[in-house]
């Protein structure tokens, strides 16, 4: 950590007096943190696909994350820019991508958020049902390191902390979907193929009607408790062909979304047990008759993990969801459409071994459902050569009895990745 | 006044000239007399993992391995005794390396049942809960345990005297551990100071019986909190070492600084604190 504090060393150098450590306390200082990020992932499945971006390499990036923090003594108040500097060898391109720029305040028992920012909220391992915000599926499909799976979003949040019941609002006027793979650079199923011409229409949010997530929490018992509520839009898009018999255009939109639910996190078998559900309220498909906006559901994830030897840990969860008005959607589905189970369900196991100090880390997470019969395995090898370089080598494997389930789809882009890191 | 009261009284009274005599004719020691093995643990971990009100220090950790490969962690570490005897909270904040950078630990200590741990992960603004069985393992890859760091209960061992003998110029009491319950190891020998009831030294001892880990603190200060009548000495190890006799890896904490006594709360070991540390802890 490198603290460029220019009044503080010019101080020092005209041996300081108690006046000017008192200036001092007035100061913003500076504090950078960087690091290069190289991921390379390359297909393992054969031929890659025909989209524009459809490479041997599904990824191939050179990120400079450039983490600035400026804070100041005098009030309790902090600056954060985190922004990487891109090279993607895929697309060809040049890009910055700003990960997150915020203002931190805090006064009493309140804290304030104010600008672009990673929020993580519920209990589940890579499965979610009231973490409802932007999430970047390609990133984690194709060798990312975790912290890409989550996208920040431009928002104020305050939390409120008691030792009765805390509070964390959040107000998001400008809506970002989940970043999903598409075809110019992924095999995937796609309903419409063959019609070229897709629009996205964002929600109209903005500051007169922006999203909210609440969450209220505390300790029950021994175990963390929350409440969750939501007001805003499905992430992932629903698709509407201008001609259903001759779709020359597809129009893809965000239908409104509320989330209302709970989670629950503690000690029990001497391991940890994890509790979440929720209701998910397709507020502009409330009897689940229209086939592009789905269907109003109820989640529900179990978990548990447990310590079987030192430093190997194992993890497991059963995750479902099921459509509320599902007779409508079975009814209202086109012809050509793909009908889906009232279930769909996810079995996950999270394998976990450190090694050698925790210089090596060997790890499979494999996800699969039994209503799809679909699965991913993620098996990943990780070595920290040192303080600040280390290195991964993973892999994403898909695969599924139908190339229409969620993870089926994807069976063509297997891929092996290998990433390096270095910090200074 | 009662018979009662009237009793008590006398019995004070009574006990206050036992005293006056015994301190008028007995020697002074510097050594209470005669402890017992399980009071000799109790006061170790009193002076080791429970010294003042609450404790706030800065660590660096060289993780050094037989080729002498050195990987660094430098954190802030504050505790808490709670109101309820032998209940502890523990935050942990990492400066070093920059991959872990922000991260901070939460525990929760209960005598007799598992702690509740949490981890704050910083790139995701995440808070998990982990295994409290965990204890056995690596603390971010040091020679040190979980359980190394935040003590162990001493009812969770049967002590004995092995001895007293001088260890690097120091009177010391040397004590044989027995877990009572499968544990990291089978067997512990401490070296415990006469006088601040620090640990000197550890020997830990595997289901073989071979010697695993060695613990020695080379370097105790006093620390003191406080000001005029109020003031308060703390021993404390400034320098420590953990040694894998197998492997050769070492891992040695420098205590940077640390201070007692600050008046924590009980909601400075919270979300909210684990989410904004306050900059007085991290800086």
């Amino acid at each position: 950590m490198r603290r460029v504090t220019p009044i503080l060393a010019l101080s020092a150098l005209m041996l300081s007096t108690p006046s000017l450590s008192q200036v001092n306390e007035d100061d913003w200082r500076v504090e950078v943190e960087s690091f290069l990020l190289g991921t390379y992932s390359v297909r393992t499945a054969g031929e890659p696909p025909a989209g524009p971006e459809g490479r041997e390499f599904l990824l191939a990036e050179e990120r400079l994350r450039l983490d600035l923090t400026l804070w100041t003594d005098a009030i309790d108040a902090e600056a954060r820019l985190k922004l990487d500097a891109l090279h993607d060898a895929v697309s060809r391109d040049f890009d910055v991508d700003l990960r997150e720029a915020y203002l931190d305040y805090s006064t009493g028992t309140l804290d304030f958020r104010l600008g672009r920012q990673i929020a993580t909220w519920g209990v589940g391992d890579f499965l979610f049902i009231n973490d409802v915000f932007p999430k970047d599926w390609v990133s984690f499909f194709s060798g990312r390191p975790l912290e890409y799976l989550k996208l920040g979003v431009d928002s104020a949040r305050v939390r409120y902390s008691n030792s009765a019941l805390n509070l964390e609002l959040m107000v998001m006027p400008r809506f970002k979907p989940d970043t999903l793979p598409t075809p110019r650079r992924f095999f995937l199923h796609d309903e419409f193929v063959g019609v070229a011409e897709r629009i996205q229409i964002l929600p109209d949010s903005g500051f007169d009607d922006p999203e909210f997530a609440l969450r209220l929490y505390r300790r029950i018992a021994g175990f963390d408790i929350s409440a969750y509520a939501y007001r805003g839009y499905w992430r992932s898009p629903g698709q509407l062909a201008n001609d259903p018999d001759m779709p020359t255009q597809v129009t893809q939109f965000f239908p409104a979304l509320s989330v209302y639910g709970i989670s629950a996190q503690g000690q029990a078998m001497g391991g940890i047990l994890s509790l979440e559900g929720g209701y998910y309220d397709s507020r502009d498909d409330k009897t689940g008759d229209n086939p592009a906006i789905a269907n109003s559901q109820v989640r529900f994830l179990v978990g548990y993990q447990k310590q079987l030897l030192d430093n190997f840990t194992i993890g497991v969860q059963y995750y479902t969801e099921i459509m509320m008005d599902f007779d409508n959607y079975r009814q209202a589905l086109l012809a050509s459409g793909v009908p889906r189970k009232k279930y769909r369900d996810i079995v996950t196991l999270g394998l976990t071994r450190f090694l050698k100090h925790k210089t090596w880390t060997l790890s499979l997470f494999a996800f699969y459902s039994p209503a799809e019969q679909d699965y991913l395995l993620q098996p990943q090898l990780h070595y920290r050569v040192s303080d600040n370089f280390s290195t991964t080598l993973g892999a994403n494997v898909f695969g599924g009895e139908k190339p229409t389930t969620f993870f089926g789809q994807f069976d063509r882009n297997d891929n092996l990745y290998l990433t390096l890191r270095y910090d200074f | 006044m009662n018979s009662n009261v009237r009793r008590t009284t006398l019995a004070v009274l009574l006990g206050w000239v036992a005293i006056i005599a015994s301190s008028a004719v007995l020697p002074q020691s510097a050594e209470p007399v005669s402890l017992s093995a399980d009071e000799i643990m109790e006061r170790s971990q009193r002076a080791y993992y429970f010294a003042g009100e609450d404790a706030k220090g800065r660590l660096t950790m060289e993780l050094i391995d037989r080729q002498g490969n050195t990987r660094r962690r430098v954190l802030t570490m504050l505790r808490r005794n709670q109101e309820s005897a032998g209940q502890q909270k523990y935050f942990m904040y990492f400066h070093e390396p920059g991959d872990l950078r922000r991260l901070t630990f939460m525990i929760w200590k209960y005598p007799g049942r598992d702690d509740d741990r949490w981890i704050y992960v910083p790139a995701i603004d995440l808070i998990r809960r982990i295994a409290a069985e965990d204890k056995y393992s690596s603390f971010v890859g040091s020679d040190f345990s979980y359980e190394d760091v935040s003590g162990r209960d001493v009812s969770e061992d049967t002590h004995s005297i092995l001895g007293e003998e001088m260890l690097a110029d120091r009177d010391v009491f040397v004590v044989e551990s027995i877990p009572r319950a499968s544990a990291a190891f089978t067997r512990r020998v401490s070296w415990i100071d006469k006088e601040s009831f620090l640990p000197l030294k550890e020997e830990f001892y595997d289901a073989q019986n071979q010697l695993q880990r060695i613990f020695t603190a080379s370097i105790i200060e006093d620390v003191a909190a406080g000001e005029g009548d109020d003031r308060r000495i703390y021993p404390t190890i400034m320098k420590r070492a953990m040694k894998n006799v197998r492997t050769g890896h070492r891992t040695e904490v420098t205590v940077v600084s640390v201070s007692y006594d600050l008046g924590l709360q009980d909601d400075d070991f919270s979300e909210r604190r684990m989410r904004r540390p306050p900059r007085a802890w991290t800086r």
